[in-house]
This record gives C-alpha cells, sequence and structure tokens, in this order.
C-alpha cells in the first residue's frame, strides 16, 4: 500500500469534496445520456452499486432498481440518501464494503480519474469488478459502466488535447464574499485518461470490455468480469 | 441507513471477505427511526428474489422486529399486500440513524452517524 499516494489524495481529493460539496451538488444535476441510457435498460429488481456517488443525481433515473450508493465524502453521502428507494454509505473505492459477485451492475462515474497512480486505479476497477457477478454458461455476467476524464478534449473549456500532460491539478473556484478577492479556490487532483487507456485498465483489472465510448468530454466503458474459457 | 442496506453491506477488510462470519454484520446500539416512504410493492417483489433470508432474519432479530418467517416468501406470498407491506417497512422504512455495525470474523466496529453507515478503514487494517 503507498500510503505517500493515500495521504496525497486524502488531501487533493477527499478534503477538498468535503468542503465543496454543497456547491458541487448544486452544480451537478443532470445524469450523462449514456449513464441514464445504462440505468434505465436494467431489469426491475436488479441490484447494484453507484461507487463514488457524489450528490447521488443518478440515482434518480430508475426507482425500479436498487441501488446500494457510496462515497468516501460523508457531506455528499448525506445529499445523496435522500434519493429512493435507494440507500448511500461513506466507502473507500480501494475498500468496498461489499462481497464478491453479489451484484447485478455497477456504475463508477468520474471517479477512478481521482486515483493517483496506475496501480490505484486498476486496483480501483479491480474492486468494483470483483463485486458484480460473473456469466455463467446459461446467463450473462452483471456488468460495470465506468467514467473516466479525457485528455482528448480540446473543444472543451479546459481545451487539452493528445500530448498533454495527464496528471494535473484543476481549480474549482467558489463565490465567497468574506475572502480577500470574493473567491476561494480548491484544487483537485485528476488523471486525465488518454484514448484506450480506461480499456487497458479494465483488461488488467480482471474485466472484459464489453462496449466503450467517447461522451462529454469523457471516455467511458461497460465491462464484465473476465471468465475463465 | 434502510435496513435492507445491511443484506448487501459487508466488513471492509479484505481478509474478513472469505469468512462467513463476516456476513451479516452485527448491529449494536442501534437507534430506529421510522420514514414513511411510498409503498411501491412491485418494487419489493422484484428485490425479494436477490435478499439473503437468512441474513435478513439475523437483521431483523438483532433490531428487535418480530421473528420473520423461516423461509423467503415465493411465488403466492409475493401477491400478498400484507406481506409485501410488512416488508417494505422493514427494508426501506426503518432507518437506522446512529449506532454501530460489527464484524463477527474481525470484531471491527463501523460507525453510524446522522443515518449514514461509514466504512473507511483505520490505517492499520488497510
Amino acid at each position: 500500500m503507498t500510503s505517500n499516494a493515500d495521504e496525497y489524495e486524502q488531501q487533493n481529493v477527499h478534503e477538498v469534496y468535503q468542503h465543496i460539496a454543497q456547491h458541487f451538488s448544486a452544480t451537478r444535476y443532470k445524469p450523462w445520456p449514456i449513464v441514464e441510457q445504462y440505468l434505465q435498460e436494467l431489469p426491475a429488481g436488479a441490484v447494484g452499486l453507484d461507487v463514488g456517488c457524489g450528490n447521488g443525481k443518478n440515482l434518480m433515473v430508475n426507482r425500479n432498481v436498487f441501488i446500494i450508493a457510496s462515497d468516501r465524502s460523508e457531506n455528499l453521502a448525506q445529499i445523496a440518501r435522500q434519493h429512493q428507494p435507494h440507500t448511500a454509505v461513506v466507502a473507500d473505492i480501494l475498500h468496498l464494503p461489499h462481497r464478491d459477485a453479489q451484484f447485478d451492475f455497477a456504475i463508477c462515474i468520474a471517479v477512478v480519474h481521482h486515483l493517483s497512480t496506475p496501480e490505484r486505479r486498476v486496483q480501483a476497477i479491480a474492486e468494483i469488478i470483483r463485486t458484480v457477478r460473473p456469466g455463467s454458461g446459461t446467463q450473462p455476467g452483471g456488468t460495470v459502466l465506468i467514467y473516466a476524464w479525457a485528455l482528448e478534449q480540446k473543444h472543451s473549456r479546459r481545451g487539452w488535447d493528445k500530448g498533454d500532460q495527464q496528471d494535473i491539478m484543476v481549480p474549482w473556484v467558489r463565490k465567497t464574499p468574506s475572502a480577500p478577492n470574493g473567491t476561494q479556490t480548491f484544487n483537485r487532483y485528476y488523471h486525465l485518461f488518454e484514448e484506450g487507456e480506461l480499456e487497458r485498465d479494465i483488461e488488467k483489472a480482471g474485466g472484459q470490455v464489453v462496449t466503450s465510448g467517447y461522451e462529454k468530454d469523457n471516455w467511458w466503458a461497460i465491462a464484465t468480469p473476465k471468465t475463465s474459457p | 441507513m434502510k435496513v435492507i442496506t445491511a443484506n448487501f453491506v459487508t466488513c471492509a477488510v479484505k481478509e474478513c471477505k472469505t469468512s462467513p462470519a463476516s456476513f451479516p454484520l452485527h448491529f449494536h446500539d442501534a437507534e430506529l427511526e421510522m420514514q414513511e416512504l411510498d409503498f411501491q410493492p412491485e418494487f419489493i417483489r422484484n428485490v425479494i428474489p436477490r435478499i439473503d433470508w437468512e441474513a435478513l432474519r439475523v437483521t431483523a432479530n438483532e433490531l428487535g422486529f418480530p421473528t420473520l418467517p423461516e423461509s423467503k416468501p415465493e411465488a403466492g406470498a409475493l401477491n400478498d399486500e400484507q406481506t409485501l407491506k410488512d416488508l417494505h417497512r422493514i427494508l426501506l422504512e426503518t432507518q437506522v440513524m446512529e449506532g454501530k455495525l460489527v464484524c463477527g470474523n474481525c470484531s471491527h466496529e463501523y460507525t453510524i452517524k446522522e443515518g449514514i453507515a461509514n466504512f473507511l478503514l483505520p490505517s492499520h487494517l488497510v
């Protein structure tokens, strides 16, 4: 376990989200189209996870499935908890409090890009895949939907593109009348995924990519636990 | 934390996951609160097959509910409105607001505060 990376993320990711939870939540209210479609297409009664649920905006899509949402930030989990009929807990993506092979699905939207080493990103994905039931001869396996911020986003307001630095600090600016210049800035750590990187990490984590693509400046992939041939 | 949650969580310590003693986690000093929620019979009917019934019986017993039937309601019993309402009440409407969830394998205690269970591990358990 790299305790340096642990502390680094504590300071540059977890504490920031604790501070900006309210404002962050107020600006995040609409699920992304592919996330919405993925959740809507789940069969009624499916049970799954939303790892790094944030304010729980994706918990509003489908009331016929049951989602155990989790976040590192207690403040965000507390907001997410209000979406029925689901439930929310505080947990760490690297140590999820769930049994193996139990769930029909899992989503992890805009989370793995906050882990600061390649090993930890793969470990995080492996931890999610572990919780989903593998396929058997007659039944397809459960699936996971993962999103991560893309390096290739030259048309976004950030303007990054292929060849740019992948490990960066991104400022979150909040209006704070009491602060000297009227704003307060929090920097969050991000790893920007290059094309193909998410798929490679999923394979390393013991997953098999079913489909993948690009949406709203993010790379996404749907994967299932790899079964031995 | 809704009672149903206990059916889908276990100890966050990796080594405990292979031990049957780690599931379900055990409630200690639980303070309950009822929160009225829309009754969706379809939801209960669909989710019951995914419930580990033995574990739910243990949980319900620890929280002081009347003993649940020995076997999981199936087929016809899932059309019985009273059965579904009872389960709706236990699984979704009963919130554990304060207390602890304790692992039967490693004895680690997870705190529940303001309705949220916290599964973050102290550094010596990571």
